[in-house]
């Protein structure tokens, strides 16, 4: 094992803010893209089967 | 020959590919989530510190990867700018719209790891060098293919501006990938070259591999998932939508309508 502990691999030897700044914002957006991605299909679901929906109701009416 | 043409056009239409890349999605992912945490163990536990940068050096794990994606992603959307353009393929203006934002993503990586790797490095967060330049015109290109192809209301219109644009910009990015040898720049030239072989230590080399093809796969991954809403979206009026099982299974609600 190259660190003396976790304080030391926090630390990153002085260079911690810039090290995790990195590695922590590209680990956030990745995280936020798959949210907004599981959150896009579920909306294109509701879209099509409301699209559906209504067009039933539609043709009940004629 | 003919049937092998035949076989790619045939997953050119959305509702063939539609299926492919929903069975294909979970795999990319499984093997970008592997090949991340590999190339974080190697990169973060098992790599000594650079002897000239100390543990700074750690950034070029993420730095690079984004860096690389923010380039490939773009001539990807530019190869399907072309078949879009050339063979007026359905699926080609998805791709590209499924591809852009995550290209973005990366390009914004890039210039944010770069400039907390440049401030203890250099001393400044940013400079006006013709490899930063030219990658913030790259973030800016992928901002400006989102916003056209969402300004134009019909889709097929959409894709046509949209892939014009992105073939143009495309010529920017040998110009970030060169701009190191053209031009003297504060930036450092390729640590990973084809022709010279790589100038760094071994275990962090393969640590950058491992997490470039991690990017790699995530972008794929990210790209077969949203060009499936994409698809869902755009052929909702079609009978093969209408009768997937996903869409079928209707809440409660809406039971007494099908």
């Amino acid at each position: 094992m190259i660190w003396n502990g976790f304080s030391d691999f926090l630390a990153m030897g002085g260079y911690g803010l810039y090290v995790w700044g990195s590695f922590g914002v590209s680990a956030l957006l990745m995280a936020l893209e798959t949210l907004l991605l599981r959150r896009g299909r579920a909306a294109a679901i509701d879209q099509v089967r409301h699209e559906i929906a209504a067009s039933q109701v539609g043709k009940d009416w004629h | 020959m003919n049937n092998k043409i035949g076989h790619w056009f045939y997953f050119a239409s959305p509702q063939n590919f539609y299926p492919l890349a929903g069975r294909m999605w979970p795999w990319f992912a499984a093997l970008a989530t592997a090949l991340g945490l590999a190339g974080l163990w190697l990169g973060m536990l098992v790599a000594p510190a650079d002897f000239q940068q100390g543990e700074g050096y750690r950034i070029i794990f993420v730095h690079v990867p984004a860096s690389w994606m923010s380039m490939v992603i773009y001539l990807a959307m530019a190869f399907w700018a072309v078949l879009g353009l050339t063979f007026n393929t359905r699926l080609s203006g998805m791709m590209g719209r499924a591809l852009a934002p995550t290209g973005a993503m990366f390009a914004f990586l890039s210039l944010w790891t770069g400039a907390l790797w440049g401030k203890p490095m250099w001393g400044a967060w940013w400079v006006w060098d013709a490899r930063l330049t030219s990658e913030l015109i790259l973030f800016f290109l992928y901002l400006g293919y989102i916003a056209l192809t969402s300004a134009i209301d019909d889709p097929r219109r959409a894709d046509k501006a949209g892939g014009i644009l992105a073939l143009v910009g495309a010529l920017n990015v040998p110009v970030i990938y060169f701009s190191v040898k053209w031009w003297n720049t504060l930036h450092q030239g390729a640590s990973v070259s084809l022709t010279k072989g790589s100038s760094m230590a071994q275990t962090m080399l393969w640590a950058m591999l491992l997490m470039g093809l991690a990017f790699w796969m995530y972008s794929i991954a990210v790209a077969f998932y949203r060009v499936r809403s994409i698809i869902l979206e755009r052929e909702r009026h079609t009978l093969w939508v209408a009768q997937l099982p996903e869409v079928a299974q209707a809440p409660a609600t809406e039971e007494k309508w099908s």
